[in-house]
């Protein structure tokens, strides 16, 4: 299990422990963490699980990988270079105390 | 037209005579059956011969995600019949009048309009507009009459979307229901009832076109509007655009604000007509709100149907699809696939995962416009629940003649007040 810290935009914060190999979307959503839609159930087609990884994780977890993943971030909301889509980020032991905050605008 | 297409059986034509282009399955509400049989039985489909041709009919849920994410196989591109079925019709044969939109474009020029569009409906744009958009819903609804039987459509559902379309577009609101107007001719072919010819058609959509011009004109040069014409006019990437490009994209948006959450509007009402349990949990709770919008929007998928052109061969559901083919994904079915969401064809408030449907697409074209729609929805039924305890169906509704468009003219309603 892997420690990952969620805040949402209003400043509430979420600590959970999730299974490895999981996403941080469906982590988020299993969870129940508002802020989080994962519209499209993880197939880096909606980009409703945009999230931004905290200053100190950014070399960890590193920026958007993927075409698809650049493509779909590229339509949401306040992207910064810190944003992700959870879905594309699968959770391993070296996040364990992860950070991620969530943008307005998500449910 | 082949009579035997709109019966009301679907078993009982052969599996290669069925056309779902055929808007009379849609108008009659024979569709779904249909789509089942499809389904179950050939879950990719092959039209061979409809009035808009060959077409492919994908009925699943997943192999729709896999054709609507994979932008690069299939196209959406105006030039090859661009995102429906019968685009052509509209676009293509009166080649004089060509209105490119973002919608029906590829990469990388579909990203650059969409990204100067995107923020005048994104969360920072929605904030502004939620109390304009409470205030307009209060104001229909304490004139509605109560007790007594009128269109929903009209009073209501038409009313609310025309007036945050004015909004979005900071549109002079005595003139709002030219928007209405214009976004019906714009899906509308002569014999329809809504335009008398091609000619006319087009002379009411020049008149858009210079009515919008003017705004733009008047806009230009005034940086810090948060509406759509005046973000249009002053984004680096979109301040160049042709007159024919601002015509279609606003025409886009139009539509695309008008049809789709008006139709859910109506549907909502009939859905919880339809299943009067459902209702009385939402009445009971309206923490349900926040589910029963998403479950609305698929129960209802305001848009049936969006279309691609395959560019290569590729395999889908054990089909070929060829280079050229044209391909159409049901939303409409895939968002009833029993493989993927349980007793689909139940409306249910508190669904688990009600967000998991396909009305807003998916991939690089997902409606731009999807928080506006549930916001709209969401402080609707805030503000009908806050009045009435039922906004009771009286009369069958009148289904739209249409392939695409899920929608209604007419469906009769009586308020019933909670202390009534």
């Amino acid at each position: 299990m892997t420690r990952i810290t969620y805040i949402e935009h209003d400043g509430t914060r979420h600590e959970v422990d999730v299974e490895d190999g999981t996403n941080l979307m469906a982590a988020a959503v299993d969870n129940g963490i508002p802020g989080i839609d994962g519209d499209c159930g993880g197939n880096c087609a909606c980009a409703t699980c945009h999230l931004y990884v905290a200053d100190a994780w950014r070399s960890v977890i590193g920026e958007a990988g993927s075409e698809t993943e650049r493509d779909m971030l590229g339509f949401a909301d306040g992207v910064t270079p810190a944003s992700r889509l959870g879905c594309q980020v699968t959770v391993t032991p070296v996040m364990d105390g992860l950070v991620v905050t969530l943008p307005l605008g998500q449910h | 037209m082949n009579v035997a297409r709109a019966v009301s059986d679907p078993y009982s034509l052969p599996l290669d005579a069925i056309d779902m282009s055929d808007p009379d399955l849609f108008q009659h509400d024979l569709v779904l059956p249909y789509f089942e049989r499809l389904r179950a039985e050939a879950p990719v489909h092959f039209t061979p011969g409809s009035d808009y041709g060959p077409f492919w009919s994908v009925t699943r849920y997943h192999d729709i995600m896999a054709v609507d994410t994979n932008h690069k196989v299939f196209s959406s591109d105006h030039a090859r019949g661009g995102h429906i079925l019968g685009y052509e019709m509209f676009f293509i044969e009166e080649e004089a009048f060509q209105l490119p939109m973002f919608i029906a474009m590829d990469q990388p020029r579909h990203d650059v309009t969409r990204k100067a569009v995107s923020p005048a409906v994104g969360a920072e744009n929605l904030r502004k507009m939620e109390s304009e958009i409470r205030a307009n819903c209060v104001d229909i609804l304490d004139h509605l009459p109560v007790g007594e039987a009128f269109n929903w459509v009209d009073a209501f559902s038409v009313e609310l979307t025309t007036r945050t379309l004015a909004t979005l577009f900071d549109f002079p609101f005595e003139d709002r229901r030219m928007l209405t107007r214009w976004s019906d001719i714009s899906v509308s072919v002569p014999g329809s009832g809504i335009v008398e010819s091609w000619e006319s058609r087009r002379a009411e959509l020049e008149d858009m076109g210079e009515y919008f011009s003017r705004l733009w004109r008047e806009r230009t040069g005034k940086p810090g509007g948060y509406d759509l014409v005046s973000m249009l006019a002053s984004a680096p990437e979109t301040r160049d655009m042709s007159r024919a490009e601002f015509m279609g994209n606003v025409l886009l948006l139009i539509v695309g604000g008008n049809d789709t959450t008006r139709n859910t509007l109506t549907g909502s009402v009939l859905a919880l007509n339809q299943h009067p349990d459902e209702y009385e949990k939402l009445r009971r709770d309206r923490g349900l709100i926040a589910s029963f919008v998403p479950e609305a929007i698929r129960w209802q998928t305001p848009l049936a149907h969006m279309k691609r052109t395959a560019l290569e061969d590729v395999e889908l559901g054990g089909q070929r699809i060829q280079a050229g083919d044209k391909v159409v994904m049901w939303y409409l079915s895939g968002n009833r696939d029993e493989r993927v969401i349980e007793r689909p064809n139940d409306f249910i408030v508190d669904r688990e995962r009600p967000r998991n449907h396909l009305s807003f697409g998916f991939g690089i074209h997902r409606c731009v416009g999807n928080r506006l729609a549930e916001l709209q929805l969401r402080v609707a039924w805030e503000e009908i629940l806050e009045r009435f305890r039922m906004v009771e169906v009286v009369g069958d509704p009148v289904r739209v003649r249409s392939n695409i468009i899920m929608g209604y003219s007419e469906l009769p309603v009586r308020l019933v007040p909670w202390n009534a």
